[in-house]
């Protein structure tokens, strides 16, 4: 924990200018184990974050990873992804459970499985 | 702007098509990045989320901001489990701030591992509490410091635990001993879904503030 965060130090205007002043993006569609997939390579002139998502996406990626990569809070990487989701640049794969449900037995046995196999 | 981590970190099958999540919540210094450490597939990762909490109803007489925003810091590192199942392991502080996030980042956790130091069982009371009260399946993992051994059943009654809850003891450091805490927690909650199917799809109570 002794490490420099992401995002502490920042300047809020560097924040706020990334996402064109947007705090939020209406939307609680990406999780932060949601996984996400470049459906495109970066073009030139694309905004630097923009492009560095692409990249970091060619397999799929966490929305909580991409945020670490980017070194940006996690809310922030959230609109960045939004925008490319939007415009089909990015596709996403959300976690099957939903909010405080348990996953069904078959999941269950699926990650014992794989945990036992560790 | 791709950081050196992204360029060293392995790369997911490209069939991943499920993330999960476990937490791992306790006090500080109990052990959380050691036990993520031990089990994950790549270095934990340190990322942070912030959250802007609105004054409600509050006249801001002093001409104060109406407005204050709450970081947390949290460490992660993941398993891939199969094809398609990827486990993202996150390391949380259980400190009275962070849970006012709880929702927000972690709400679908199959569910969380109380770290617990015997030296300082005091330091858990909280996060058992808002763990129960959530109604978010956990078991208790004492991390073993070498200090003097407590039994089982004296550290349940320190922290009031509730039978069905599981305690397990464990050395964060060793791969095995952390990769059991997360078997124990799986059939505890394979147990969970067994006894109770509707458990989890009551409503939520709102987090005290």
């Amino acid at each position: 924990m002794s490490r420099v965060r992401p995002g502490r130090d920042d300047s809020p205007d560097r924040l706020y200018t990334l996402t064109g002043g947007r705090s939020g993006t209406g939307s609680t569609a990406f999780d932060v184990v949601t996984l996400v997939v470049s459906e495109c390579e970066p073009v030139p002139g694309m905004q630097s974050e923009h492009a560095a998502i692409l990249r970091m996406c060619r397999f799929p990626t966490a929305v909580v990873e991409v945020a670490a990569g980017l070194g940006l809070p996690v809310s922030i990487t959230r609109i960045l992804l939004a925008d490319l989701h939007d415009t089909g640049r990015i596709s996403a794969r959300h976690p099957r459970p939903t909010s405080y449900r348990l996953p069904d037995h078959d999941i269950l046995e699926q990650v014992l499985v794989g945990l036992r196999n560790l | 702007m791709d950081s050196a981590i992204s360029e060293q970190r392995p790369a997911l099958s490209s069939t991943a098509d499920n993330g999960l999540k476990i937490v791992v919540v306790g006090g500080f210094g109990v052990g959380k990045t050691t036990l993520v450490r031990s089990v994950s597939e790549i270095r934990p990762l340190n990322t942070e989320e912030t959250m802007s909490q609105a004054g409600e109803g509050i006249d801001d007489t002093g001409g104060v901001a109406a407005k204050t925003a709450t970081t947390v810091a949290f460490d992660f590192g993941r398993i891939s489990l199969d094809a398609r199942n990827v486990l993202y392991l996150f390391g949380a502080p259980g400190q009275e701030r962070f849970w006012f996030l709880w929702d927000r980042l972690f709400s679908g956790t199959l569910g969380a591992v109380v770290l617990v130091d015997t030296r300082r069982i005091a330091d858990s009371w909280y996060a058992v509490d808002r763990l129960e009260h959530h109604g978010t399946p956990f078991v208790v993992a004492c991390n073993d410091f070498g200090g003097p051994a407590h039994t089982a059943a004296e550290i349940r009654d320190a922290l009031d635990l509730a039978d069905e809850v599981p305690l397990v003891f464990c050395d964060a450091r060793s791969r095995e001993s952390s990769k059991q805490v997360l078997i124990s927690l799986v059939e505890h909650l394979k147990n969970v879904v067994a006894a109770d199917p509707e458990h989890g799809r009551r409503p939520v109570p709102e987090p005290a503030p």
